[in-house]
């Protein structure tokens, strides 16, 4: 394990710049959000960001293909993958198992090709929490643990010090070549200090959602639950949870004519949005209720019954926090049941 | 690049026929070499058509995995793509990916089984493959009939082909029905529903079925009142699609993605799925 100041951050960051686009969370106008990291910029470790880091690999808008169209012929353009490396800094516990979620999505038979080409131009530095970002924060419930954070390097800031620690060969690569950056540790202090980052998410507001009877066992019981009819009725569908979610995946495909051609992009959808559904017959589900349903449905039911038992929320709160009328997820654990009480 | 899933092959239309006044049938064939398919398939599975800056949309291959010399997609004029796939001439290149979903079981499930088909309208479309597949490997399967529907006669799709090639193949029975009484037909006339029940079929065969959610919800009724078990009849399920390969999550309901688990379903397995469909 190695360690430096705080003080000596810009140091590091500057030295992976050297080799690598590094994204971590900066201030902008207010707004914490992943981005570019520059001489100068607002690094703020300490907040959560706005949106999810899911935008490096699975970006909002991504060109797919590109097409000539010619009187009655088409050309295809194949595009050009990604092959430059980035770091991701500051990834916290919850946000880095997302992707192991996201990955379970786009890696899986048939791979695609887009995100698998940015994951694997990626290295995720993860932040472990010495205390919960947020009263929002419930990735325990997931059997998340704050203070461990998955990725290819972990780091804790504790006091005036940053660790950091290796968890891949791209992590190793990646610490070999800030190294004379820091000093060697043993890494004696931080396991108090988990332990009291444990200790204390144990106790934030959502920790004690219970998730019993969120399974594939449970799908129609939970699908028919009386109790929808009422939890739906202040949604507005204005997708805002599924943008902010670092787990949500849908997307849609799109041509636009750039005068040169036709450019083939997907952007992110969102299951909330009347017409995400919608045919030439109608829509099949037809109220807001149903496609509210359907996103809980699917984070807490559908994807673990399919994916041995690996739910597709990581309680990061940003749902919680950000629904104009203070619904989301959490409320819907504890209204569908499972309450420890 | 071949391992991308969501990029297309180019296939180009060597033939349109009109069908029906809302259904053309478009011949398609790779358009390097010029002939043959864009790539292989099994009855019942689907592929992406586009037109670069118009659409993409889902359609099930209605040609038969024996014919190699080219694909055929009976499709429906109902929006922007359909529109202008209906307008287009001959020679027209357009993009095709798959195949997509699962198909029915024709080698498994219904091997040496006594059939009956059960169309309405466009849903003869994945069925076509299906019944030609298995006339031209008539030996594998038992005795065939076929109940086709549709409003009037002029919107029977594959009209020419059910009449001097299916009408004509051994063991095999046709049914067709239009919805109210026309000059010059003297063929049945009702719903498929109701003739379903008419023609009383034995329960003991295995029943593919395909049309409008209307056709299908009535026709159930009169399989079960037969005596038809869920577990015989096997339809498939459209909804709005755009990935096609379980990912875009469009098409999603309860553990299944129907572009990838189906869309060919059989009933008792849509009976263990919420009822989103
Ligand atoms: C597995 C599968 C197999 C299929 N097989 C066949 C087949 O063999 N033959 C066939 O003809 N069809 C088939 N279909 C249906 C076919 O995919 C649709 O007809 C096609 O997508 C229509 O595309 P379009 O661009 O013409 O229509 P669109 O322009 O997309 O519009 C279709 C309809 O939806 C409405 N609509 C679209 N978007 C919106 C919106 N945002 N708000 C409100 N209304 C909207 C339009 O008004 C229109 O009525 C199949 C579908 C699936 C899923
Ligand atoms: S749950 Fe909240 S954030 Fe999500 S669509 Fe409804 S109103 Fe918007
Ligand atoms: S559903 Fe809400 S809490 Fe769960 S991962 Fe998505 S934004 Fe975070
Ligand atoms: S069409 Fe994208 S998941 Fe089925």
């Amino acid at each position: 394990m190695l360690k430096l100041k705080t003080a000596n951050a810009d140091a590091l960051y500057s030295r992976i710049s050297d080799s690598a686009k590094l994204y971590l969370p900066v201030k902008r106008a207010g707004q914490v959000n992943y981005d570019l990291w520059e001489s100068g910029c607002e690094v703020t470790l300490g907040e959560m960001t706005v949106k999810s880091p899911k935008d490096l690999f699975f970006p909002q808008s991504e060109d797919l293909m590109a097409f000539r169209v010619s009187g009655k012929s088409i050309e295809i353009e194949n595009p050009e993958l990604p092959t430059e490396p980035f770091v991701l800094f500051g990834v916290r516990a919850c946000d880095a198992r997302s992707f192991d979620v996201l990955d379970r999505v786009f890696l899986s038979d048939p791979v695609d090709s887009y995100y698998e080409a940015r994951r694997n131009c990626g290295t995720v530095v993860s932040l472990g929490c010495l205390e919960p970002l947020r009263e929002t924060c419930f990735c325990s419930v997931f059997g998340i643990d704050l203070a461990e954070p998955e990725g290819d390097v972990q780091a804790w800031v504790l006091g005036d010090e940053m660790y950091l620690s290796a968890k891949t060969e791209k992590g190793e690569k990646l610490l070999a070549a800030v190294k004379d950056l820091c000093e060697e540790t043993d890494g004696a202090p931080l396991a108090a200090a988990k332990d009291e980052a444990r200790a204390k998410m144990a106790k934030n507001p959502l920790a004690d959602l219970d998730l019993t009877g969120f399974d594939g066992e449970h799908m129609m019981e939970k699908f028919n639950a009386p109790e929808w009819k009422d939890l739906y009725q202040a949604c507005l569908g204005c997708g805002t949870c599924t943008f902010v979610c670092p787990t949500c995946q849908c997307y849609d495909i799109r041509d636009f004519d750039t005068g040169h051609g036709i450019q083939r992009y997907r952007c992110w959808d969102s299951c909330m949005y009347s017409d995400f559904t919608m045919m030439a017959a109608g829509t099949n589900r037809k109220t807001q209720m149903e496609r509210f349903r359907q996103r809980f449905m699917h984070k807490l039911v559908y994807f673990p019954a399919n994916n041995e038992g690996m739910y597709s929320c990581v309680g990061c709160g940003r749902c919680v926090s950000k629904c104009p009328m203070h619904l989301h997820i959490a409320k819907v654990i504890r209204t569908l049941g499972g309450k420890k009480q | 690049m071949n391992n991308n899933a969501l990029i297309p092959t180019i296939g180009v239309v060597t033939s349109i026929r009109r069908d029906t006044p809302d259904v053309k049938t478009f011949t398609v064939v790779r358009a390097d070499t010029g002939t043959g398919v864009c790539f292989k398939h099994m009855p019942g599975q689907c592929a992406m058509l586009s037109i670069p800056g118009v659409g993409e949309a889902m359609f099930s291959i209605t040609s038969s995995p024996t014919c190699t010399d080219h694909m055929e997609f009976s499709i429906k004029k109902c929006g922007c793509l359909t529109s202008w796939l209906h307008q287009m001439d001959v020679g027209q290149q357009v993009t095709v990916r798959g195949p997509y979903g699962n198909g029915f079981p024709v080698t498994t499930e219904l091997k040496g089984k006594d059939l009956v088909f059960i169309a309405g309208g466009i849903g003869l479309a994945p069925l076509r493959s299906v019944i030609e597949y298995m006339l031209a490997n008539r030996a594998d399967y038992g005795h065939i009939d076929i109940v086709y529907g549709s409003r009037s006669k002029e919107d029977l799709v594959d009209i020419d082909i059910i009449r001097d090639v299916w009408m004509k193949a051994p063991d095999v029975d046709v049914h067709l029905t239009i919805d109210r009484p026309q000059d010059d037909w003297d063929g049945h006339v009702g719903f498929v529903p109701a003739y379903v029940t008419e023609l009383g079929f034995d329960p003991n065969k295995t029943v593919l079925v395909c049309g409008p959610p209307i056709m299908i919800k009535f026709t159930l009724q009169s399989l079960g009142e037969l005596g038809f078990e869920k577990t015989q009849v096997y339809t498939t399920m459209e909804l709005r699609m755009k990935c096609g390969v379980g990912k875009c999550g469009r098409c999603n309901i309860g553990t299944k993605y129907v572009c990838k688990d189906g869309p060919v379903f059989r009933f008792d397995q849509l009976d263990e799925l919420p009822d989103e469909y």
